[in-house]
């Protein structure tokens, strides 16, 4: 049978990895990647265009795209950060390490105190009104207390990044508990499942889209409150990076901090969105009919 | 052999929900023979779903009882009755869990009363969906699939289970009147190799007639049955008797009881449900 256009060969015939590739083949024939690089250049072109040549109030102050790009890919940098430099690439793993283990502390309480706060009422009503009291206070606001309950720097700032992604993980948990249909919960007890089995059966996957969506939302504020955290207290990461570079006066290197935050939190929230997809097959199968 | 008789012996319902009491279901009495279809026709929001969730297990009566085969399911003194695999619900919207391929939802039953091991129930589910021409599907997500399928592989994951009766929700509502047409043969087709009773509601009197030994029609808020009526069409049937004058003539007897159940229904703004 003669190939159709965009449609893969047989998947049973196809390994993991060719239908990877065939995939990737089909990205870079549609229009998707270079609007995507207009998209950047865009950014890129108005940074230069409205610091450097236009020169637009405000504008003015900020440091240009060339003398950041030019510091940022220096081997004898400046102000002794540059991607040839040891310390930067120490700087964004002491801020990963942080943020991983912030993260994965509040996926590990936040889901199952989702789910119980989702599956029980009593446990709800005990629990979510002092939760939701709790929620709404800054990060910022645990600042001073973090510092005073944890003798070491490295757990305040730790603490802080866990904290935002508990609230978020487990309200997102919760909701993702009640959103399911109850019709799947009575049919599995028709089908003689046990409380217990409908709780591994049903709510655990039917709660999974939103906990993803949770758990998204979790590492971008994990991100958020790690770099407030850094900037008040800390002697490593982005967060230190940038806060110190404003007071030494080292314009570009604050760019520097800001633009691989953004890069290296990007890749953390892809991470989440493959993990959740290999998880959720059925959903990634469903969108797809629906050509989303 | 009996099995899945089933007796609503005097079934009271009252709705007490903001004080105001609502009587959902009054007084109700039906006998249900056992490997009978037997349909319960009435506009939405009657309360024939209230019957069918006291036999499932999902509402409380208030009064009554509801007997199967001897088993006390619930009555005035134990007022819910435990859901389990010898009535089977087949919901209105479908209940097919989406995160489990066909077959896993298919075998679910099963394994969760530990009846069967993995292997063995992999074999009976195969066999059962290739009866019912479903194999094609087997290793699709329920969202894959189309919505006349899904209902399919839905009756096949409850006869799976050996259930006494089906319980019927409104399985087609949602389906076209072609698609709808072909699940009826569909359905009967399963029923002629299983004769498990059947509890089927529906709003739709030609489904009714077409699917049913006997058909109640209901009265709408209080519900209980307003006129039973034997259809004396033999079984096996196909989509031929549509057209047959046997079945205009029923439809006539009928229809005005129905017209008037719904115009009551109308005038007193139920919500569908």
């Amino acid at each position: 049978m003669e190939a159709l256009p965009g449609v893969p060969p047989q998947a049973e015939e196809m390994s993991r990895l060719g239908l990877t590739m065939f995939r990737m083949a089909q990205w870079l024939k549609s229009p998707r990647p270079y609007l995507m690089l207009i998209g950047f250049a865009l950014l890129l072109g108005f940074w230069y265009l409205a610091v450097e040549l236009w020169k637009l109030p405000r504008f003015r102050e900020m440091p240009g795209l060339t003398s950041v790009v030019k510091e940022w890919l220096s081997p004898s940098p400046t102000y002794g950060l540059s991607i040839y430099t040891a310390e930067y690439y120490q700087h964004i793993l002491v801020s990963v390490w942080r943020v991983t283990k912030a993260f994965f502390l509040a996926t590990a309480l936040g889901v199952p105190f989702g789910l119980m706060l989702g599956w029980s009422r009593k446990f709800k009503d005990y629990v979510f009104p002092v939760f939701e009291m709790l929620r709404p206070i800054p990060i910022l606001a645990w600042v001073p207390l973090a510092i005073v309950m944890f003798i070491a720097t490295e757990s305040a700032v730790v603490y802080l990044a866990f904290l935002a992604s508990f609230f978020a993980t487990a309200l997102n948990t919760m909701l993702g508990v009640q959103s399911i249909d109850e019709s799947y919960v009575r049919a599995a007890s028709c089908l003689g499942a046990s409380r217990w089995q409908v709780f591994r059966h049903v709510v655990v996957p039917g709660g999974l889209p939103f906990i993803f969506t949770g758990l998204q939302i979790s590492i971008g504020v994990s991100w958020f409150s790690l770099v407030a955290a850094e900037m008040v207290s800390g002697q490593y990461g982005l967060g230190y990076v940038i806060n110190t570079s404003y007071m030494m006066v080292r314009y570009p290197t604050i760019i520097i901090g800001m633009a691989t935050l953004g890069i290296v939190g990007y890749a953390t929230s892809a991470l989440v969105r493959i993990a959740g997809d290999y998880l959720m097959e059925w959903r990634v199968r469903e969108l797809a009919l629906a050509e989303r | 052999m009996t099995r899945g008789h089933i007796v609503i012996d005097d079934v009271v319902k009252v709705y007490d929900p903001q004080g105001a009491a609502v009587m959902a279901v009054d007084h109700c009495s039906l006998e249900i023979e056992p490997g009978e279809i037997c349909m319960i026709v009435g506009p939405s929001g009657c309360g024939k779903t209230t019957l069918l969730n006291a036999i499932a297990g999902f509402h409380e009566i208030t009064s009554g009882r509801i007997v199967m085969d001897d088993e006390v399911l619930c009555s005035t003194a134990k007022p819910l009755s435990t859901p389990g695999p010898d009535r089977i619900v087949v919901f209105q919207n479908g209940a097919l869990f989406p995160w489990k391929s066909n077959l896993e939802n298919v075998i679910f039953g099963p394994l969760m009363q530990g009846k069967l091991g993995r292997k063995q129930a992999i074999e009976k589910a195969r066999a059962m969906l290739a009866d019912a021409g479903l194999s094609g599907v087997e290793h699709n997500y329920p969202g894959e699939v189309s919505s006349g399928m899904r209902r399919r592989v839905e009756i096949v994951r409850a006869l799976m289970n050996d259930p006494k009766a089906l319980l019927l929700d409104e399985p087609y509502r949602a389906l076209d009147s072609l698609t709808k047409s072909v699940m009826h043969e569909a359905l009967l087709e399963i029923y002629y190799k299983n004769k498990v009773t059947i509890f089927f509601i529906t709003h739709d009197l030609e489904e009714a007639i077409f699917l049913g030994h006997r058909v109640a029609i209901m009265t709408t808020r209080p519900c209980k049955p307003k006129k039973i009526l034997d259809v004396d069409i033999p079984h096996p049937r196909d989509y031929s008797v549509l057209t047959s004058k046997r079945f205009r003539e029923l439809i006539e007897e009928t229809n005005d009881a129905v017209h008037e159940e719904a115009l009551k229904a109308f005038q007193a703004g139920e919500k569908e449900g």
